[in-house]
């Protein structure tokens, strides 16, 4: 195809966003991969930076090069200095990518380096970011926005809110996922709310709620040639007042009109227009419920989680496209690359309906509450596919991933006062309002109390309705065989189903399903498979991204049963613990299945993720993950294996189900799985094998543990089978804690045994990634943790090649490795997880998956360990990497994100369950300069002047007290709090002592942290439990909350110090990944 | 499929008939009434009310590609300029509505009764339960057909296109709107309400007229030929009559059948797509132009512009499947569209058109 551009570029930088945190997370792997892909197609020389290297974008093969840098304008600067490129991308980056762009621009970097910003540029991006320009914009072309007031002190907030009238919605310029926002409905609420956001942001807004108003979305495109098109308008279920991205959205809108509709679109055209986006943007609207009126709340400038979810939900690739647009071609040059015969300049027409629902980590957090409003708090989220709306949602809701089964059907679920939990919104309001139709509200009644429109409620109440008429029913052969029927069409489960009439037994119902399974099988009630072709069948398509649904009578695909596919199961919603890394292992599978001949199918129905881009597989299913779904796939296509192995534990825990039902799963045995993943199988067979473990026991009686920790000691780790409140693990150190957890947080008894093992303290964590073939190992890669054992593996920074093990450890731990993948006789990825005090090595964990560090040891030894356990898994030869971990002359860091800015109230303390919602990895020339990298990637800065330490325990103390000289001698001024300040005194070093908050003396830990006098805080906590002190809790929430850096581990502290005392910013190593 | 009737226990067994012996069950939620006519499919998924009501739709069985229908009911009967403000004309115009998921249960501030019900009210026949999907790629395959809706006893086939639907549903008498300076005189076809609204919003006074009427009798400003149904070919006075309004200088707009008319005046030929265009989503570019336009469009009959004498010109190609959208003279001002400026329902973006029309009016006057 031949395209007119208006200039030939040669040379891009892209921006990525970085870790993944809570507002800015995998859809911007999968933009950035687009745009990426749309330039490299024209033969430009691509750039990309971005220091998230478990993303698929930071592969080889999408960028030219690659830098795992930090996202900000100094180290841009730095690589555009060095690539000199003629255009940078913005907007594919997310607020991160688009800060930094602004900087650059504002600072004069890209006028000095000649850099063209491609797309939107930078003064269209600041008319929709600066709230007032934005206002005054849109209030030049008539169009309305909501009554608000830009105020940068307390007083004028108070003054606006007052002109306003309560309620009035906080918003701080600027902010990702609506971070620092919130709504007051008097002047209370706003003293607590505005002091905390105007810290945060020098400016924030006050503006008059419309709490109730329905919110819309729509998707607009535009190109040079003033060519507009909207790709998608999307309708929250949840009215204005909570933040789209905790809100479940559908798409298309479900109960605008169609002059509602039109009009809205128009109006986001002429915003465009006006404001001369080219590329892509997002136009969000409050729309009256009882009227046409509108308001615009807000336009994003770039690619944005919505874009992603359009993306997905039509089939239209908006980020490929807006790269195109970006370079100068029009719309109408471009093709719909799902037709491939008709234009990019089209709106698609979609027929189905899609459900986004997010997901929410809450439980992870110590103090979070579970209120959900106008700042975003999920951590992931899932679309569903289907022809009717209750299809689509209890879809949804099982794909959400905690535990339950469809809208109805569920049980655990407790709710104090309906009334209550219906008006105040929480992370689980829609089982709330389930609960609230099978008491029999009236639907009227929920609307108001929530103000979800009756559309949406009485389609729930259809749910209800038919599980109704299910319970009524003891037997499938005496049930009404219309009802099996119709209750699959509005997507109830078999597992439902069988709840439902057969009422089996927990210990029966899987039997039961397989009943239900057979039964609708034989009766004909079978799911069929429809593509998303973007033109509702108007014209023929040869797209592979489909879905199943239950209203249809025939397949849109032909099934070949040739025994030349392979399935790959995906790794699910996001969530704390499963991330962009399983869905790299993923999409690298699939690479690898394809490029040795046979056609590679992905099953995964997370919106976020670039497995879920149609271009990557031969065919998407983009569908449920559960058993009864992945048989119904693997019915259809019955192909030569499926990979259980790549997507995290989701598809690990289908293992032994598919297997006992025949399903050829390749690579390890899900018999070896079990075997790994089974405590008590794991444990012996460590003991046949002579591989010692942390003493453990699982005990059933406080009695049976208090002899337990009689005899070990104590500390001891606990993980209950039952939670009643706070995380599910702990570590307690002493009796009385023990006593207090037993009786406040877990349950105990023969149902809900408690797993207690020996805690080793001043442990270091090693692990081990690996590929096995057959029982041998083929290639390895050991990596340590900086912290000890006691903080999470997901949370811990990691050091690949280790660089402070024995080599009697090393030895060892390859020794043990070789042994587990012999007596598992492991074919494909696993990782081993150890503990190593003086030269004992233990065993804690093993999975026979790939592991979430897989992506960073492949991309720091640049060898793909998942290529080589894919080609392993297919039974193709692989030669064994001869490199040797001690070859490499650089070092890999990786460093962990978290999002605790986001989740009010909790506490920002790293423990024994993980609470990261993202990783960085750098490679650096020493370990100081990847430690200062990745800590620089994850948001902490080089401190200016002033630290404030509060050390804990002795222990900690002591081994902060070289860093602490280096801090001195470096002209740093030491804060402390009392017994620090005694203890660094003691030891030769000035500190000034400030007083623990609760003191109420000055001068104060408190107002030291409020009024922005300190630049770092290292606060260690004392001891191991999660109810941790108060003062402590204060010193780390008001760091959080007044966005100081914070450090909680002692290790980590004394190597970040460490690191930025021996080397300036301007000793970083700039070097791209291939430059290593 | 038999889906969805479990909560509906009430509702009919009906089903759709093809003329190639396909059968397609699902029940009923409209009116119980027999109806034949040609199955077509439209693919917006917003807009039932004004769809239903657009004349252009006489005589066919409507398939809607989007699942869930009736979600916000249907608006009330309010008038504005003598017409319902809310609806594309006085009728329900299809012969039967094809739908996958029919939401008994609607809400909106603006509804006034259930798509149900106005359908019964219209005596219209409206299926549920049809996989939708499936029968439209049947349509799409073989053609748009022809069908009917069956309850119990059979009844013929009928080919709308061999009727003139137009006079069914033209005006019968002469209809005068609005006091602006300018005098537009509308041959109605079929028009759409949202046609008159446009020009009325334009400072103008139409005149509507049967669409055999002799417009030489007439006094106007600019000519406008409106949209319609069936075969242009069976409008053979209307075409005579534009015959002669082209053979002066007063400007001349027409909208879809007023397209395929005015090429057919002007010596060109009219041909019937495969399954025609129905929907929210077609991109026309204007040719010579890099400018690119989503329209909203429903036709099943299309002009073949290579077949146009000198001096006129094609103005709009659409580009998917390249397909005439519009024509102009080259020198006279006298151009067309295939696709919907009026929009309703569909997007707004070409609304541009009809100040294109008022500006030739003026100039021409000047």
């Amino acid at each position: 195809m031949v395209l007119k551009t208006s200039r030939q570029y040669s040379k891009i930088l892209v921006l990525g966003s970085g870790a993944l945190k809570i507002g800015e997370a995998g859809e911007f792997d999968y933009s950035g991969s687009q745009a990426l892909k749309a330039l490299r197609e024209e033969g430009i020389y691509t750039i990309l930076v971005n220091p998230n290297i478990a993303t698929v974008q930071t592969s080889e093969g999408i960028a030219d090069q690659i830098y795992f840098l930090p996202v900000t304008p100094y180290f841009v600067e730095k690589v555009i200095s060095k690539e000199r490129p003629e255009g940078i991308l913005l907007a594919f980056g997310g607020q991160t990518a688009l800060n930094c762009g602004v900087a650059l621009y504002k600072s004069g970097v890209l006028e000095k380096y000649g850099v063209e910003v491609l797309g939107t540029q930078v003064k269209a991006i600041i008319d929709t970011e600066d709230r007032e320009l934005f206002v005054q914009r849109l209030d030049e072309i008539d169009v309305k926005t909501i009554q608000s007031q830009a105020v940068s002190n307390m007083e004028d907030a108070y003054r606006a809110a007052d002109k306003l009238g309560y309620p009035v919605i906080i918003r701080s310029a600027y902010a990702l996922g609506g971070l620092g926002s919130g709504f007051c409905d008097n002047r209370d609420d706003l003293e607590k709310l505005a002091a905390k956001s105007l810290t945060m942001a020098p400016q924030i807004l006050v503006e008059k709620s419309l709490k109730g108003w329905k919110e819309v979305e729509y998707e607009v495109v535009r190109d040079r040639f003033d060519n507009c098109i909207t790709v998608c308008n999307m309708e929250n279920f949840d009215p204005l007042g909570i933040h789209t991205g905790e809100s479940i959205v559908v798409a298309p809108s479900q109960t605008l009109t169609n002059t509602e509709y039109h009009k809205l679109r128009a109006l986001s055209i002429k915003i465009i227009r006006h404001i001369q986006i080219v590329g892509e943007c997002n136009v969000q609207y409050a729309l009256d419920p009882n009227s046409e009126d509108y308001r615009v709340i807000e336009v994003n400038a770039r690619l944005s989680r919505s874009s992603a979810l359009a993306s997905k939900a039509t089939g239209y690739p908006l980020a490929f496209v807006a790269a195109k647009l970006g370079l100068g071609h029009g719309l109408h040059e471009l093709k719909n690359s799902v037709t491939l015969t008709t234009t990019a300049c089209f709106e698609p027409a979609l027929d189905y309906i899609v459900v986004k629902i997010p997901r929410w980590d809450l439980d992870k957090f110590e103090g979070v509450s579970h209120e959900i409003g106008s700042s975003m708090k999920s951590v992931g989220e899932v679309m569903a596919i289907g022809r009717t709306f209750e299809e689509a949602i209890q879809k949804g809701l099982r794909m959400i991933g905690q535990g339950m089964h469809g809208f109805v059907g569920n049980r655990g679920l407790q709710f104090d006062s309906l009334d209550n939990e219906l008006r105040t919104p929480t992370d689980v309001r829609i089982f709330v309002i389930a609960q609230a139709l099978e008491r029999g509200m009236r639907v009227e009644d929920i609307h108001e109390m929530t103000g979800i429109d009756l559309w949406f409620l009485v389609k729930l109440r259809n749910i209800v309705r038919l599980k109704n008429m299910l319970e009524e029913n003891h037997s499938l052969e005496t049930t009404d065989i219309r009802l099996i029927k119709e209750a699959k069409i509005r997507g109830f489960s078999d597992f439902q189903i069988t709840r439902l009439i057969l009422k089996s037994p927990v210990e029966k119902i899987e039997e039961d399903m397989l009943k239900v399974r057979k039964f609708r099988k034989e009766a004909g009630i079978v799911p069929y498979v429809r593509q998303i072709d973007t033109l509702a069948a108007e014209y023929p398509a040869q797209t592979n991204y489909l879905y199943l649904t239950y209203s249809s009578i025939s397949h849109d695909v032909v099934f070949q049963h040739d025994k030349e596919s392979i399935i790959v199961l995906g790794s699910g919603a996001y969530r704390i613990g499963s991330s962009v890394e399983f869905d790299w292992c993923s999409v690298n599978a699939l690479q690898t299945i394809r490029k040795e001949g046979y056609l590679g199918i992905m099953i995964n129905y997370n919106p976020e993720t670039v497995s879920t881009d149609y271009d990557m597989s031969d065919r998407l299913y983009f569908d449920e993950l559960s058993f009864e779904r992945v048989m119904d796939i693997l019915d259809l296509e019955q192909p030569l294996g499926v990979v259980v192995s790549m997507g995290g534990q989701i598809p690990n825990n289908l293992a032994l189900r598919l297997y006992a039902q025949s399903v050829p799963i390749i690579g390890t045995s899900p018999v070896s799985i079990d075997r790994a993943e089974d405590r008590h199988k794991f444990s012996m067979m460590l003991d046949t094998l002579e591989i010692d473990q942390p003493e453990w026991q699982e005990l059933t009686s406080i009695e049976e543990i208090h002899n337990f920790t009689d005899r070990i000691g104590f500390p001891v780790l606990i993980r209950p089978s039952y939670v009643l409140s706070g995380a599910a693990m702990n570590v307690v150190s002493n009796k009385e804690e023990l006593d207090n957890y037993l009786r406040l947080a877990v349950r105990v008894s023969r149902q809900h045994p408690v797993v207690v093992t020996d805690f080793i303290e001043q442990a270091k964590e090693i692990e081990i990634d690996a590929v096995a073939s057959k029982g041998e190992l083929i290639a390895y890669a050991i990596s340590e943790h900086v912290e000890f054992a006691g903080v999470h593996s997901g949370d811990a920074t990691m050091i690949f090649p280790p660089q402070k093990l024995y080599f009697e450890t090393v030895r060892r731990i390859k020794k043990i490795s070789r042994q587990v993948a012999k007596e598992l006789n492991i074919t494909g990825p696993f990782n081993i997880q150890f503990l190593a005090k003086d030269n004992d090595i233990k065993v804690i964990e093993c999975n026979l998956r790939a592991s979430r560090s897989l992506p960073f040891v492949s991309k720091v030894l640049k060898t793909n360990l998942i290529e080589l356990a894919t080609r392993v898994m297919l039974g193709k030869p692989v030669e064994k990497p001869k490199k040797s971990i001690f070859d490499l002359d650089y070092i890999g860091v990786k460093a962990s994100q978290f999002s605790f800015s986001r989740l009010q109230k909790a506490d920002p303390v790293l423990g024994v369950d993980m609470s990261s919602t993202g990783e960085v990895g750098c490679i650096g020339e020493d370990y100081y300069d990847a430690i200062l990298k990745s800590m620089l990637s994850v948001g902490y800065q080089i401190p200016k002047k002033n630290i404030l330490l509060s050390t804990g325990p002795i222990k900690d103390k002591v081994h902060l007290l070289e860093a602490c000289h280096l801090l001195d001698n470096h002209g740093y001024e030491i804060f402390a709090t009392p017994g620090t300040g005694d203890f660094l005194r003691g030891n030769g070093i000035p500190a000034t002592i400030l007083h623990w908050p609760d003191e109420k003396i000055n001068p104060n830990v408190t107002e030291y942290i409020r009024n922005g006098l300190i630049d770092l805080v290292i606060n260690i906590p004392k001891n191991l439990t999660q109810g941790e002190l108060k003062n402590d809790y204060t010193i780390r929430r008001n760091s959080i909350d007044f966005n100081i850096p914070l450090i909680t581990n002692a290790r980590l502290a004394a190597a970040f110090i460490t690191a930025f005392c021996k080397l300036d910013l301007e000793d970083i190593s700039i070097k791209a990944w291939k430059e290593y | 499929m038999n889906q969805a009737h479990i909560l509906h226990p009430a509702s009919r067994p009906v089903k759709l008939i093809l003329e190639d012996g396909t059968e397609w069950n699902g029940w009923s939620f409209g009116s119980e009434t027999p109806m034949a006519g040609e199955v077509v499919f439209n693919t917006a998924m917003a807009g039932y009310p004004e769809s239903i009501t657009d004349a252009s739709y006489r005589g066919q069985i409507l398939v809607l590609t989007y699942p869930l229908i009736g979600n916000y009911g249907v608006p009330g009967k309010q008038r504005e300029h003598g017409m319902l403000k809310f609806f594309e004309s006085e009728n329900i115009h299809i012969s039967g509505l094809i739908i996958s998921d029919y939401s008994f249960d609607f809400n909106h501030w603006n509804a006034d009764q259930s798509l149900a019900d106005w359908l019964q009210e219209f005596k219209i026949p409206g299926i549920y339960g049809i996989d939708t999907r499936t029968l439209t790629k049947h349509l799409r395959e073989e053609g748009a057909m022809l069908g009917k809706i069956v309850f119990d006893e059979d009844i013929p086939f009928v080919n709308p296109n061999l009727i003139n639907l137009v006079d069914q549903v033209s005006t019968k008498e002469i209809i005068r709107y609005g006091h602006g300076k300018y005098k537009i005189l509308l041959i109605d076809c079929g028009v759409k309400n949202n046609i008159i609204r446009c020009l009325l919003r334009r400072d103008t006074e139409v005149v509507r007229v049967p669409w055999n009427t002799d417009i030489q009798s007439v006094e106007y400003d600019g000519l406008f030929i409106s949209n319609g149904p069936g075969d242009p070919k069976q409008c053979q006075q209307t075409i005579a009559h534009i015959r002669k309004a082209i053979s002066g200088d007063k400007p001349v707009f027409g909208i879809c059948l007023g397209n395929q008319l005015m090429g057919l005046a002007a010596g060109g030929d009219t041909y019937k797509l495969k399954y025609g265009h129905r929907s929210h989503n077609q991109p026309v570019l204007q040719l010579g132009t890099n400018k690119a336009y989503i329209t909203s469009q429903n036709h099943g009959f299309a002009l073949d512009d290579t077949t146009l004498p000198d001096g006129w010109e094609p103005l709009f190609r659409n580009l998917n499947d390249q397909t005439n959208e519009g024509i102009r003279h080259k020198t006279k001002p006298f151009f067309s569209s295939q696709f919907h400026p009026e929009a309703s329902s569909g997007p707004t973006d070409t609304e541009f058109l009809f100040d294109e029309f008022i500006e030739k009016i003026k100039n021409f006057k000047n």
